[in-house]
């Protein structure tokens, strides 16, 4: 168990830089997910972290020890591998206790702990079969297994449930969120799917080309998103974005509307804005609701729904031109190309003085 | 385009396989024509050359050659000698031209993408264009051995061994083969805390069965073949490979027979390596354990 503290952290290949000075906190015990599209630097944090790439400029701690420089097996950290990389060529108790047999560890201790890691994993049954033999689930399992016999520090993850699929995910994510609440370990955690980041973490990092977005507990970061790039990225179905023009603002307020929305005051959250500027309405699917006839500040045509049971997804375009996606209660039936009124609390709305594209 | 028809399927496979028989009589001709010519005295067998004859056991077959070949040249010491010479080489070659490659691929050292371009670049360069300043090199080489310390290489194992040891090709068969295996393998033993050395005997040795199979092919067969290089150093037959042997049935009058019996005597351990090889190269072809 151990705090990580990165400090102005960059990473340069050539003139190229990937990480452009980064800076996270965590806590000891705390789950952290680094979250972002492809190509964001996330996997390559992750593996400066764990001294599989160098860091070029900035400082890395982990429980307060200064990292930079050591080899990845002195960091007291512990990795599991997209592609699993376990030893084809070793049982999974070989494989299991592969740290333990390099560094020596009497053979009493190193059955005792393979067979905790076992019990813990539930895969006592499979300690004797080869890679070969072991399903996708099975062999990320032996991955989890060889990270947890080496008693690590900080666990590292790295996109570990990207090779299975989506029910075997789904079971794997859960187990993977009961580890840490038993081992009660830092967990950092990269993923691209923002799924498996709000329901794993304990704090959510967004990163994009190389910067953080916003850092923060998921239900903040989802409720308060700092920029249009977290608003979008988070939440499924992603937030709806309309163009408006800023008509008025006060202290904690602006006032905006467009050809397609009734002209609405929504919280300001101290970001900039100034009279007649362009800027962006976000709304999430979730909040709109289906007006009385002449009553909501927003029309759409009907183009798509899905019914998903528990909720029904309604696709419609607004008279804008852009797209709005609804979501709402199971029992609604809609026929694609009516006109429809919508309405939303504007508490819940959020404005963006940045532009859509 | 004509569609295949169920009833033409057996005619087809019968097509097929009469071609690859025919490919396959083309390769093994000679072999069954050295081993037919080594059972007939010379004259008939170079009547039966203008003939099918050549390639059949007929006429005036028997052991003779044999026993001549057996009686002109120390067949056994010969044999001991290229194999001790094959086999050490081998061995030192994969051990060797591995660490090369694993130090090439894996580590990061300043200069190493020139110094592999520089080893890569020595392919092109034939071996007689170095025979004779090697030749200069080794005869003047020092050495330490029972008798204390002595100079010169000439009329030993060593010079048959120790400048062959080392070859671009080999060292460049394992640089690819170890850039396609998993890069993940390595770094989860890194961060596992293995060392380099560790590493290479645990982790990429044992998944390098293949290569090392074809690798141990090639190099055998190399040298195995030589001639040019034990003929300039090597005086004594004590030390005298299978392959310089030849020369024994050219002095007075060329002996044909003999010269297929010998042939097809040291012909033996190749196959018999080829083989025992072709088996672990394809039991080794094992998963590559990345992914589901």
């Amino acid at each position: 168990m151990a705090t990580v503290k990165l400090r102005d952290v960059r990473k340069s290949y050539g003139d190229v830089e990937v990480i452009k000075g980064v800076d996270i906190d965590i806590e000891d015990g705390e789950f952290v997910v680094f979250v972002g599209p492809s190509g964001c630097g996330k996997s390559t944090l992750l593996r400066m972290i764990a001294g599989l790439e160098d860091i070029t400029d900035g400082t890395l701690e982990i429980d307060g020890a200064r990292m930079n420089d050591l080899e990845p097996s002195k960091r007291g950290i512990a990795m599991v591998f997209q592609s699993y990389a376990i030893f084809p060529h070793m049982t999974v108790r070989e494989n299991v206790a592969f740290g333990l047999t390099i560094n020596k560890v009497s053979k009493a201790e190193k059955a005792e702990k393979v067979a905790e890691a076992a019990r813990i994993l539930q895969m006592e049954h499979l300690l004797e079969r080869r890679p070969s033999e072991l399903s996708g689930g099975q062999r990320q399992r032996v991955a989890i297994g060889r990270a947890i016999v080496r008693d690590p520090k900080v666990f590292l993850f790295d996109e570990p449930l990207s090779n299975l699929d989506a029910a075997l995910r789904m079971d794997m994510r859960m187990e993977i969120g009961k580890l840490h609440q038993d081992l009660g370990a830092s967990m950092i955690y990269v993923t691209h799917d923002q799924v498996e980041a709000m329901t794993l973490a304990d704090k959510i990092v967004v990163l994009k080309d190389g910067q953080v977005m916003q850092s923060g507990a998921p239900m903040e970061l989802y409720h308060e998103p700092a920029n249009l790039f977290v608003a979008g990225f988070l939440g499924a179905p992603s937030m709806n974005f309309l163009k408006v023009t800023v008509d008025d603002f006060g202290d904690d307020w602006v006032q905006v509307s467009s050809a397609a929305l009734a002209s609405v005051k929504v919280p300001r959250k101290g970001r900039p804005f100034s009279t007649g500027q362009e800027a962006t309405l976000g709304i999430r699917p979730q909040y709109l609701a289906a007006a009385a006839e002449g009553e909501g500040m927003l029309k759409g045509n009907v183009v798509l729904t899905e019914r998903l049971g528990s909720e029904t997804v309604v696709n419609m375009a607004v008279s804008d031109g852009s797209n709005c996606i609804a979501s709402i209660a199971e029992d609604a039936v809609l026929i694609p190309g009516n006109e429809m009124s919508w309405t939303f609390d504007p508490a819940l709305a959020h404005v963006f003085p940045e532009q859509v594209k | 385009m004509a569609t295949i028809n169920p009833d033409n399927r057996g005619l087809r496979l019968a097509v097929r396989y009469l071609v690859l028989t025919l490919i396959a009589l083309i390769f093994i001709f000679p072999l069954v024509f050295m081993v037919m010519s080594s059972l007939k005295p010379d004259l008939q067998l170079l009547r039966d050359t203008s003939s099918l004859r050549a390639f059949l056991p007929v006429g005036d077959i028997s052991l003779d050659n044999y026993y001549n070949a057996f009686s002109r040249v120390p067949i056994a010491q010969f044999m001991f000698n290229s194999l001790f010479v094959t086999a050490t080489t081998v061995f030192l070659s994969l051990l060797l031209c591995s660490l090369a490659a694993f130090s090439f691929v894996f580590l990061n050292w300043s200069g190493k993408n020139v110094a592999l371009a520089i080893i890569i670049a020595t392919l092109i360069i034939p071996f007689e264009t170095i025979a004779i300043p090697l030749l200069l090199f080794v005869s003047k080489l020092p050495w330490i051995g029972m008798e204390g310390l002595t100079f010169g290489w000439l009329d030993t194992y060593r010079v048959q061994i120790i400048p062959l040891v080392a070859d671009g090709l080999t060292i460049f068969l394992f640089v690819q083969y170890f850039r396609d295996l998993p890069r993940d393998l390595i770094e989860a033993s890194r961060v596992e805390g293995a060392s380099w050395m560790q590493i290479y005997l645990r982790v990429v040795m044992p998944l390098s069965g293949p290569i090392l199979a074809t690798a141990a092919i090639l190099k055998f067969l190399a040298m195995y073949n030589q001639y040019l290089w034990p003929l300039m150093v090597v005086q004594q037959e004590a030390y005298r490979p299978v392959m310089v042997g030849v020369q024994y049935f050219f002095q007075l009058s060329t002996a044909w027979g003999e010269i297929m019996a010998y042939l097809t005597i040291i012909t033996i351990p190749v196959l018999a390596f080829y083989l025992v090889l072709q088996r672990a190269f394809i039991a080794s072809i094992a998963s590559t354990g990345v992914k589901g």
